[in-house]
C-alpha cells in the first residue's frame, strides 16, 4: 500500500511541477520577434574574426563609427543579389560593415567573397548559427544597423536593396 | 441581430447542461433501472441549442454579418462560399463552439446507445461529461464568445488567412475535432465507472466502439492536417515535428494504445487500470494540447489568435480534469494484479502499449522541452526533427516485428511457425536487396526499416488474403490496419532516403539542366481570380533518362484581403514519383528561385494512411 501511495505522491508532485512551468511559461510568452529588438543595444556575442582569428566581442566594436551587421552565406541566392549594394556601401567613410557568415563553409564562403568582391571590413563566423539567433536573426539575408552608442537603430530583412541603400546612407552621413 | 440570438443560445445550452448537471445527481440515489426521461429531453435540448448556436454562427459567416468580431476578422465578403463556411472554425472562437458542439453530440450519443448499462455507471459518466461541457461553455462565453458585437459594424471584413483556404484545411478541423473531442466520452466514461465500479469486460464494451471511432477520425484528421502541410506549405514535407502536429500526435498515440489494451480487457478482464488511465489521459492530452496551441507558449504555425487570459484558462481546466481524475483515480481504483504472463497474444498487445508510451513520452518531451528550459534556465532552444528521428526510429524496427509477430499468437498457448516466418524473413531480405539495387546505397538504419517493414507487410498481407479465403471478412480489420502501417512506414523510408531536391535560379526562356533533367522556364502569365492576382510560371521538367515532359505551373499569389502573398506549388503525380516545383520571385531580378523536388512514392504514402484508417473504420462492424 506503502509502495502506491509513494507512486501516487511522485505523479501528483509531478503533474503540480508541469503545471507550474506552463503557468510560469504563459507569463513569459514573448515572441520571437526582432522587432522588439530596434532601440535596444545589441547583446554581448563571441564570434571568430577571419583575419586575425582571434575572438571578436561586443567590446572590441570600435564605437566611433556606425557599423552594419550583415548577415549572410554563400549558399544564399539572395545573399547574391544584395551583394552589390554591399559594395555601395562599403564606399561610405562612416559606415563599418560585419559581415556574418551564416552556418557556412568557409572555403565557399572566400570563394564568394573573391568571385564577387568583399563588401567587409571584419568577416566573422558562426558556424553553427547559433550567435545569430541570439542577435534575434529570422533568416538570412539579413542586417541590423547600430550607431556609436551599440545601438540597433534599424533591421533589414531579406536583400538590401536600392531603397534601403539610400537610407542607410542618409542616416549614417545626415 | 446574430449576435442576440447567438449569445440567447449559449446561456441555453449553459442552461440545459446544469439541469442536467442536477437532474443526474439527483437520480442517482432515485430507485429505477432506468434513467429518467427528463434526461433524455433535457439532452435533446442541449442538442438542439447547440446545433443551433452552430449554424447561426454558419449563416453570420455565410451572410458577411461584419457586426461580429469573429467574423470581422475572419472572413470577406470576395470568398468564396465554401471559405466563408470552413471560416467559421478556422478560427479561435469559432472552433471551440464546433469544439463544444461535438462535445455534446457525443454526450447525447453516449447516452443514446447507452441504454442496456448501469444505470449508475451511465449517471456519473453524464455528470463528468457535463462537467467538461460546462467548463468549456463558460470559457467559451467569458474569453472567446463568437457573438460579440462591433459598433458600428465595419462594411468589409479583414479576411480569412489565405493559407487556410484550402479543401483539406476546410475538412482537417472538424475530423480531428471528432477525435479529439470524441476522447471526452471515454473520458467521462472511466470516471463513471471508477465510481461507479463498473465490472471490467462491460466497461470494455460499453467505450470499445467510441474509441475506434475516434481513432479513425483522428487518423483521417491529421491526414488532413498532413495532406494541405504538403500541398499548400511549398516545403515538400508532409510532417515537420511542429509542436501543433505533436499535439494531435499524443492523444493518437494515447488511442492507439487504449484500442490494443482494450482487446485485452475485453477478453481476459486484465488490465482494467490501465485502460482506465489511458481512457483519462487521452482526453487530459487533447486538452493539453489545445493548451499548447492556443495559449501561444509555443511558436508555431498554426497561429490562433493569443491571449494569455486564454491560456490561463485552459490551464485551470487542465489542471482540474487531471486533478479530479487523479484523485478519482488513487481513490476508487481497486488495483489489479497483474499475472504471470505466458507469450500469449496479450503479451504483445500490451508491448504495443509499450511502444506507444515511449512515442508519446518522447513528443511530449521534445514539445515541451523548450518550454522548461525558457523557464527555469532562460534559454531559447527548438528541438527538431533530428531528435524525433535518432529517438523513435531504432525502435520503430522493434515495434515492426513485434506487430508482425503479435497477430500470430494465440491467446492460449502460442507456437510460432518458424518456418514461415524465415521464409518471409528471407523475402524481405530480397526485396530491400531489389531497394538497393535500383536507387544505391541507404544507411544500415534505413535497410532494417526496409526490412522490417516489408516483413510486416508480408504477414499482414498474407493474413488479409487467409482471412477472405475462410469467409470472416468481419476480421480483416486489424491486418488491414497493420498493414497500412507497415506499407506507411515502407513509403516514408522510401521517401525519405531517396527524394531528390534541386535549388536554381532561373529567368524566362532559360534551360538549367539539374543531373538528368532539364528544366526550361516558358513563359510567365498574369490572372485575376476572385480574391486573388496570380502569377503562373510555366515550366517544362524533362527527364533524359525516361524521356517525358512534365509540364508545371507554380504560381505566387497575391491576396488582397489580407494583402499577403502565398507560394502555391505544382505537383504532378504519377504512379511512382511525385513531381513538387516551387517558384520565389528575387527582388530587384528577373530571376525567380525555383525548387525542384521529384518525391518517389507520395501518392502510396497517402494511400496507406487510408489504408490504415480503414482497418479501423472496418473494426466498427465487427460483431462477435
Amino acid at each position: 500500500m506503502s509502495k502506491i501511495n509513494f507512486t501516487a505522491y511522485f505523479i501528483l508532485l509531478l503533474i503540480i511541477f508541469v503545471f507550474m512551468i506552463f503557468f510560469f511559461g504563459l507569463k513569459n510568452n514573448q515572441k520571437y520577434d526582432t522587432r522588439d529588438n530596434v532601440g535596444k543595444q545589441i547583446s554581448e556575442f563571441e564570434l571568430t574574426s577571419v583575419k586575425s582569428n582571434n575572438i571578436l566581442t561586443k567590446s572590441d566594436l570600435d564605437k566611433s563609427n556606425f557599423k552594419l551587421f550583415n548577415f549572410w552565406a554563400s549558399w544564399c541566392p539572395p545573399c547574391k543579389d544584395e551583394h552589390p549594394f554591399l559594395m555601395k556601401l562599403n564606399k561610405i567613410d562612416k559606415l563599418k560593415i560585419y559581415g556574418i557568415n551564416f552556418k557556412d563553409d568557409t572555403k565557399s564562403a572566400k570563394k564568394f567573397l573573391v568571385n564577387l568582391g568583399d563588401p567587409y571590413d571584419h568577416l566573422l563566423l558562426d558556424e553553427t548559427g547559433k550567435s545569430s539567433v541570439d542577435f534575434g536573426i529570422y533568416g538570412i539575408p539579413e542586417s541590423i544597423l547600430i550607431d556609436k552608442n551599440l545601438i540597433i537603430i534599424k533591421r533589414y530583412i531579406g536583400p538590401i536593396n536600392n531603397k534601403d541603400y539610400e537610407e542607410i546612407n542618409s542616416l549614417v552621413t545626415k | 441581430m446574430i449576435s442576440i440570438f447567438g449569445n440567447s443560445l449559449i446561456i441555453l445550452i449553459l442552461l440545459s447542461t446544469l439541469s442536467i448537471i442536477y437532474f443526474s445527481f439527483n437520480s442517482i440515489t432515485s430507485l429505477g433501472i432506468n434513467i429518467s426521461k427528463k434526461i433524455y429531453h433535457l439532452s435533446l435540448l442541449q442538442v438542439t441549442f447547440v446545433v443551433t448556436c452552430l449554424l447561426t454562427l454558419i449563416v453570420g459567416f455565410i451572410i458577411s454579418d461584419f457586426s461580429l468580431t469573429t467574423v470581422f476578422e475572419n472572413s470577406h465578403t470576395q470568398k468564396p462560399l465554401i471559405y466563408k463556411i470552413a471560416g467559421t472554425w478556422g478560427n479561435h472562437e469559432g472552433s471551440l463552439l464546433l469544439w463544444i458542439t461535438l462535445m455534446v453530440f457525443f454526450n447525447f450519443l453516449f447516452l443514446v446507445y447507452g441504454k442496456k448499462y448501469e444505470k449508475k455507471f451511465m449517471l456519473f459518466s453524464l455528470i463528468s461529461q457535463n462537467f467538461l461541457i460546462l467548463s468549456f461553455i463558460l470559457f467559451l462565453f467569458f474569453t472567446s464568445n463568437p457573438f460579440l458585437l462591433i459598433n458600428p459594424a465595419p462594411i468589409e471584413g479583414l479576411g480569412l488567412n489565405p493559407i487556410l483556404q484550402d479543401p483539406a484545411l476546410a475538412i482537417h478541423p472538424p475530423l480531428l475535432y471528432i477525435g479529439f473531442v470524441g476522447s471526452s466520452i471515454y473520458f467521462s466514461s472511466a470516471i463513471g465507472a471508477l465510481i461507479s465500479n463498473l465490472p471490467a469486460k462491460e466497461f470494455a464494451a460499453s467505450i470499445k466502439n467510441w474509441v475506434i471511432f475516434t481513432w479513425f477520425f483522428q487518423t483521417l484528421g491529421i491526414f488532413a492536417g498532413s495532406v494541405w502541410a504538403y500541398y499548400e506549405l511549398g516545403w515538400g514535407g508532409f510532417w515537420f515535428w511542429d509542436p501543433v502536429e505533436n499535439a494531435s500526435l499524443l492523444p493518437w498515440f494515447c488511442m492507439t494504445a487504449l484500442m490494443h489494451s482494450i482487446i485485452v480487457l475485453e477478453k481476459k478482464g486484465q488490465l482494467y487500470s490501465w485502460v482506465l488511465i489511458l481512457c483519462l489521459m487521452t482526453f487530459v492530452l487533447t486538452i493539453a494540447g489545445t493548451f499548447l496551441v492556443r495559449s501561444g507558449i509555443l511558436n508555431s504555425v498554426h497561429t490562433f489568435a493569443n491571449d494569455p487570459t486564454r491560456g490561463l484558462y485552459i490551464l485551470i481546466i487542465l489542471l482540474l480534469a487531471c486533478l479530479v481524475s487523479f484523485f478519482i483515480f488513487i481513490k476508487h481504483s481497486r488495483g489489479n494484479s497483474i499475472q504471470g504472463y505466458n507469450l500469449d497474444r496479450g503479451t504483445f498487445i500490451l508491448s504495443n502499449n509499450w511502444f506507444m508510451i515511449f512515442y508519446l513520452v518522447t513528443v511530449f518531451l521534445g514539445t515541451v522541452y523548450p518550454i522548461f528550459t525558457e523557464v527555469i534556465f532562460n534559454t531559447k532552444i527548438s528541438v527538431g526533427p533530428p531528435f524525433y528521428n535518432t529517438v523513435i526510429i531504432p525502435f520503430v524496427i522493434v515495434f515492426l516485428i513485434l506487430m508482425s509477430l503479435g497477430p500470430e499468437s494465440k491467446w492460449i498457448k502460442t507456437k510460432f511457425p518458424i518456418r514461415k516466418l524465415l521464409t518471409i524473413l528471407i523475402l524481405s531480405f530480397v526485396l530491400n536487396l531489389i531497394i538497393s539495387v535500383i536507387f544505391k546505397s541507404t544507411s544500415l538504419i534505413s535497410n532494417l526499416i526496409f526490412i522490417t517493414s516489408f516483413f510486416l507487410i508480408i504477414m499482414s498481407f498474407l493474413d488479409v488474403i487467409k482471412l477472405i479465403q475462410l469467409n470472416k471478412i468481419t476480421l480483416i480489420s486489424r491486418s488491414v490496419s497493420h498493414l497500412g502501417f507497415g506499407l506507411l512506414i515502407l513509403f516514408i523510408g522510401l521517401n525519405h532516403n531517396f527524394s531528390k531536391e534541386y535549388d536554381v535560379n532561373i529567368k524566362t526562356g532559360e534551360i538549367k539542366k539539374l543531373n538528368n533533367f532539364d528544366l526550361k522556364f516558358k513563359d510567365l502569365k498574369l490572372t485575376n481570380s476572385q480574391n486573388y492576382k496570380s502569377i503562373i510560371g510555366n515550366f517544362e521538367l524533362k527527364d533524359n533518362d525516361k524521356n517525358f515532359i512534365k509540364e508545371l505551373k507554380p504560381e505566387i499569389r497575391i491576396y488582397q484581403n489580407p494583402e499577403t502573398l502565398t507560394y502555391e506549388a505544382s505537383i504532378k503525380s504519377t504512379i511512382f514519383n511525385d513531381y513538387y516545383l516551387t517558384m520565389s520571385n528575387l527582388q530587384n531580378s528577373e530571376y525567380y528561385n525555383v525548387k525542384v523536388q521529384v518525391k518517389p512514392f507520395m501518392s502510396w504514402l497517402w494511400l496507406s494512411v487510408l489504408i490504415m484508417s480503414l482497418g479501423g473504420f472496418l473494426r466498427l462492424f465487427y460483431k462477435r
